[in-house]
């Protein structure tokens, strides 16, 4: 029996990026907000303290800051001929758990999306015609435009200290920064990092082909940075521990660097953690979120009622729980009806790897988003006709880690065990550097989330199943992609390189990105989006449900700083529109 | 000492008498003066425990004579201070004598609070009469024989006591003065910075000169460049005691503790005259210290590139406001390495504040380093980049080590 909680104003379900953003800017607002988090708390000293924090085994082999799926998962097909079968450890993505969320192994590379991706329908179709966009390729415009955003990307990047070149201030094209991107406000908050010897060899050759290379934008501080809130950053360490790490130096944003130290110092906000929420449950109408349930770890069940339920876990969480919920109508591919679970989208990466003779690159000496960006190849960037596809990606040359375990680059031909591979290792790793690829996944009918007919978790409840392979879209565009890394790969004049293409059905075994996106999709029409302009749910208006379940497709981006954006987005509407007239903000 | 109380349990009088105080008008300004300079005395330090009632008391104090507990301080009438008289109330902070007539502890900072106006502390009672009663007993001290005996405080005042309200130096300013009584009256900064002779009274010749207390070394708040506070500018202080940090320095431990409940509600004004007042502390300049062993500095340089350069940077400047330098530090620097020590083996969190919320925070190495390794880097930190103070011994490592783990036991 579920013990009853006094109700709030707001219940956050998650407590991430998108809970502590939407936990400051509500409380700001005069609001009572409890968040629930099915995690632990977490905090830089006590969890990431250098002292231990750059432990490989434990962080990257045994997946200590990851959802467990032991206690949750999903499970996973390329089509529906196929039973789904549970994913029993993780690979393609690493959803987080815990205060502070994914946030807090992430890279922090924090872009914006191109003003055409938010329409990408309707300009892919004006611009190549209707057949650009085959019939079961289900892509839409967002329904909000990058102009209404930009301010909202601003405020995120200032929150975070993101350090950058602008390529647009105002519609004035800046040298060193990516003239591609929608004009900003403003420049970044805190320079570029400064930039090691792999990204420069890859910058010089990109420039070398007449591409205009940029410093990826980064939420590793290239210097100490005090926030908006007041809360304190320090410069960069280049310790080369990011991605699946957290940061023991304070140089990495996440909510426990950006938003904690000031939102946990509030008398009206609460904070549990260790507990899972189950469902959120409906009035007799259907049209009303009344409560959630959730479960401590005790695995006693309490029930808390709440004015405004939002929904801010992970992308495939917030989908499993509206499902759960009964919260829109499911998604049926054999049909295309329904929305909740529709347009489920990730993205396509390959790797063109290049090994020196007479060039020490210091793997070691890097940072999550440390690296040069060639941005010619992304969204709209360049003209598609003929091509046999829509979107694009970025190439990178990062510097991220030479984290032994995770990172010993070795030639086409190298044996992967033995005496020949260690060898080729020790011969390889100071000299070997690695171009990524990172495309964009256009939604298609059969790609998306459902619940499980078989499989279900440790609470008893129906898992996450994934549908969901790349089409042919997604493998021309990578290809093409990766011919044009290659491009710049051989002009960095290596002794030998390695292509790496994607080829064949997605497998979710092999680390690919935790860029999962859509299944609940905004939009302007009830019958195609879950959820509104706003991200609040159509039919249930006092749900809303923040990050990228949002996206109707995604682009080619490392997508944190749209879900930042698109969380002070909505946090925006919530105070100066739903507030004084709780309701639906957009008429069906 | 930062934790002083009243001692015993006895000072609570099971009066019949009704409270004055309740019974007389009491103005909205007197309240909220009362409330500012209880916050100034940081009371709810000592009296309060940890996630406990405010101002209740109870909490454990350690002292060099065994360990005491502070005094309910609420309006409960049977065991906090409601059946005081303001002359009663007035006398304890006075004279250190309870309403019973018995002697106070003066581990309750008395010795400070004598010079206060009796208008001030009647004030503070006002304000402590309009927070909610709390029943709560302390337990009763444990201190060493004889000094349960509160008798025997009559002959220690009679040494070291000297009562009587502060009394304005016509030659310095008027902010000089208010600085001067915030610091020697309600704010007792010497309880804790100044040296103490063997029966725990001030050595008054040597004020705000530097003092150990429970395990860590309050620092010497003259004008020293090397180990006091002459390289810190008035507003610099002020910022310090009002956000917590400055370039300089970050307030941790138990300086963390005053600057959360008292230095960053005052007044701007108060916390700039507190700065003219210590800035006018006549410096003391530091014993030479011989040159340390350069086996101990090389394996300190080592351990230092390794363990702390990435926060602190190899050239000890630190991230001013964030991670403090350690070029020029004088708290590294005090004569005293107890603090240093101590944060190396613990780690350290800056206390967080409304104008600097982030509490930056050094992880504890004590489970990571040996004792003679502790000893390496901390004399490397002290007699690097211009910083010259005593080496540090593994034997005061092993000291520090083992008294730190018996407090937490």
């Amino acid at each position: 029996m579920a013990r009853k909680l006094p109700s709030a104003d707001v219940v956050l379900v998650g407590f991430g990026w998108t809970g502590a953003i939407l936990g400051q800017e509500l409380t700001d607002a005069g609001l009572q907000v409890v968040a629930i988090e099915r995690g632990s708390w977490r905090d830089t000293p006590t969890d990431f303290a250098v002292t231990f924090a750059q432990d490989e085994l434990r962080y990257y082999w045994r997946h200590a800051l990851f959802q467990q799926p032991a206690r949750e998962t999903l499970t996973f097909r390329n089509n529906a001929t196929e039973t789904a079968l549970p994913m029993r450890r993780l690979g393609s993505f690493l959803p987080g758990t815990g205060v502070g969320g994914a946030g807090i192994h992430w890279n922090g590379m924090t872009f914006r999306f191109l003003p055409s991706d938010f329409i990408a329908k309707s300009h892919n179709t004006e611009r190549y015609g209707a057949d650009a966009v085959p019939a079961d390729m289900t892509i839409q415009d967002w329904g909000v435009t990058y102009d209404e955003l930009e301010p909202y990307y601003d405020k995120f990047e200032y929150l975070c200290g993101i350090a950058g070149k602008a390529g647009n201030i105002k519609g004035k094209i800046q040298d060193g920064g990516n003239p591609f991107e929608g004009a900003r406000s403003r420049d970044y908050p805190t320079p570029p990092m400064d930039m090691v010897y792999g990204p420069t060899l890859f910058a010089n050759a990109a420039k070398e082909l007449g591409h205009r290379p940029f410093p990826g934008p980064s939420a590793n501080m290239s210097r100490a940075y005090t926030n908006p809130l007041g809360a304190q950053l320090a410069p960069c360490t280049y310790c080369g521990f990011c991605e699946k790490y957290g940061c023991g130096n304070y140089s990495k944003a996440s909510a426990q660097t950006t938003i904690l130290p000031v939102l946990l110092r509030k008398d009206n906000f609460e904070l549990r953690t260790e507990s899972e929420v189950t469902r959120v449950n409906l009035d007799a109408s259907g049209k009303r979120a009344v409560s959630v349930t959730y479960v401590d770890a005790q695995g006693q069940e309490y029930e808390q009622p709440g004015e405004l339920i939002i929904l801010c876990a992970y992308q495939l969480h917030n989908v499993r729980l509206l499902l759960l919920s009964g919260i829109g109508t499911p998604y049926d591919s054999a049909t295309g009806l329904g929305v909740v679970g529709r347009n489920y989208a990730y993205q396509i990466t390959s790797s063109v790897d290049v090994f020196f003779d007479d060039k020490i690159i210091n793997p070691f000496i890097g940072a999550g988003s440390l690296g040069m960006i060639v941005d010619e190849f992304n969204g709209d960037n360049f003209d598609h006709t003929g091509l046999g596809f829509i979107g694009g990606g970025y190439i990178a040359g990062w510097n991220t880690n030479g984290r032994p375990i995770e990172t010993h680059r070795t030639p086409q031909g190298v044996p992967r065990w033995g005496e020949k591979w260690k060898r080729a290792v020790a011969e390889n790793y100071l000299k070997s550097f690695s171009l990524a690829t990172h495309g964009a996944v256009m939604s298609h009918r059969a790609n998306a989330l459902d619940l499980d007919p078989t499989y279900r978790d440790i609470l008893g409840r129906p898992l996450m199943r994934m549908t969901f392979d790349f089409t042919d879209n997604e493998h021309r565009m990578s290809d093409y992609l990766t011919d044009r890394a290659a491009e710049i790969a051989k002009a960095m004049r290596p002794r030998e390189m390695k292509v790496t293409k994607r080829t064949g059905s997605y497998s979710i075994v092999p680390y690919q990105t935790t860029h999962n996106t859509g299944g609940a999709i905004m939009g302007t029409d009830p019958k195609s989006s879950a959820i509104n302009r706003y991200l609040q749910s159509w039919d249930v208006p006092n749900v809303f449900v923040m990050g990228s379940t949002a996206f109707p497709q995604n682009p080619g981006y490392n997508p944190t700083g749209t879900v930042g954006a698109l969380a002070y987005w909505a946090a925006d509407a919530i105070k100066t529109q739903y507030m004084k007239n709780p309701g639906p903000l957009v008429q069906a | 000492m930062h934790k002083h109380y009243v001692i015993a349990g006895a000072v609570v009088l099971a009066s019949g008498c009704a409270s004055l105080a309740l019974a007389k008008e009491t103005s909205f300004e007197t309240v909220q003066k009362g409330k500012y300079l209880t916050q100034a005395a940081d009371c709810v330090a000592c009296h309060t425990v940890e996630n406990g009632k405010p101002f209740a008391g109870g909490r454990a104090i350690e002292t060099p004579f065994g360990t005491i507990y502070s005094a309910n301080i609420t309006p409960d009438r049977e065991t906090g201070i409601g059946a005081w008289s303001d002359d009663e109330f007035y006398r304890a902070m006075h004279e250190g004598i309870g309403p019973d007539g018995k002697r106070l502890y003066p581990a309750f900072p008395y010795p400070y609070f004598t010079k206060m106006t009796r208008e001030d502390v009647l004030a503070i009672r006002a304000y402590l009469n309009t927070i909610p009663p709390a029943s709560n007993r302390r337990p009763d001290p444990k201190l060493t024989w004889p000094l349960g005996y509160r008798a025997l405080m009559r002959g220690w005042n009679w040494v070291f006591f000297q009562e009587g309200t502060f009394t304005q130096n016509s030659e310095k300013s008027a902010e000089w003065n208010r600085g001067a009584y915030l610091v020697e009256g309600p704010g007792h900064c010497g309880a804790c910075h100044t040296p103490k002779n063997t029966l725990g009274g001030d050595k008054r010749s040597n004020a705000l000169e530097g003092n150990q207390i429970q395990h860590w070394f309050a620092p010497k708040l003259d004008n020293d460049r090397q180990n006091g506070l002459g390289a810190w500018s008035v507003d610099e202080i002020a910022e310090y005691l009002k956000t917590g940090r400055n370039r300089h320095s970050g307030a941790t431990g138990l300086m963390g503790e005053v600057v959360a409940n008292s230095t960053s509600k005052l007044d701007d004004a108060d916390l700039h005259a507190i700065a003219v007042y210590l800035k006018d502390v006549t410096a003391v300049a530091p014993e030479l210290a011989s040159k340390p062993e350069q086996a101990q500095m090389d394996a300190g340089e080592a351990i230092f590139a390794d363990s702390c350069a990435a926060c602190h940077q190899s050239n000890g400047k630190g991230v001013p406001h964030m991670f403090p330098p350690l070029a020029a530090n004088a708290n590294a620097q005090s004569s005293d390495p107890t603090s240093v020590m101590r944060v190396i083996l613990e780690g350290a969190r800056t206390v967080a504040t409304d104008a600097r919320p982030t509490p930056s925070s050094m992880p504890a190495y004590g489970w990571k380093l040996r004792d003679a390794e502790i000893a390496a880097v901390a004399t490397y930190v002290r007699n690097s980049w211009g910083n010259a103070a005593s080496a540090v011994t593994p034997a005061q490592v092993k000291t520090l080590r083992s008294a730190l783990h018996a407090t937490t036991q």
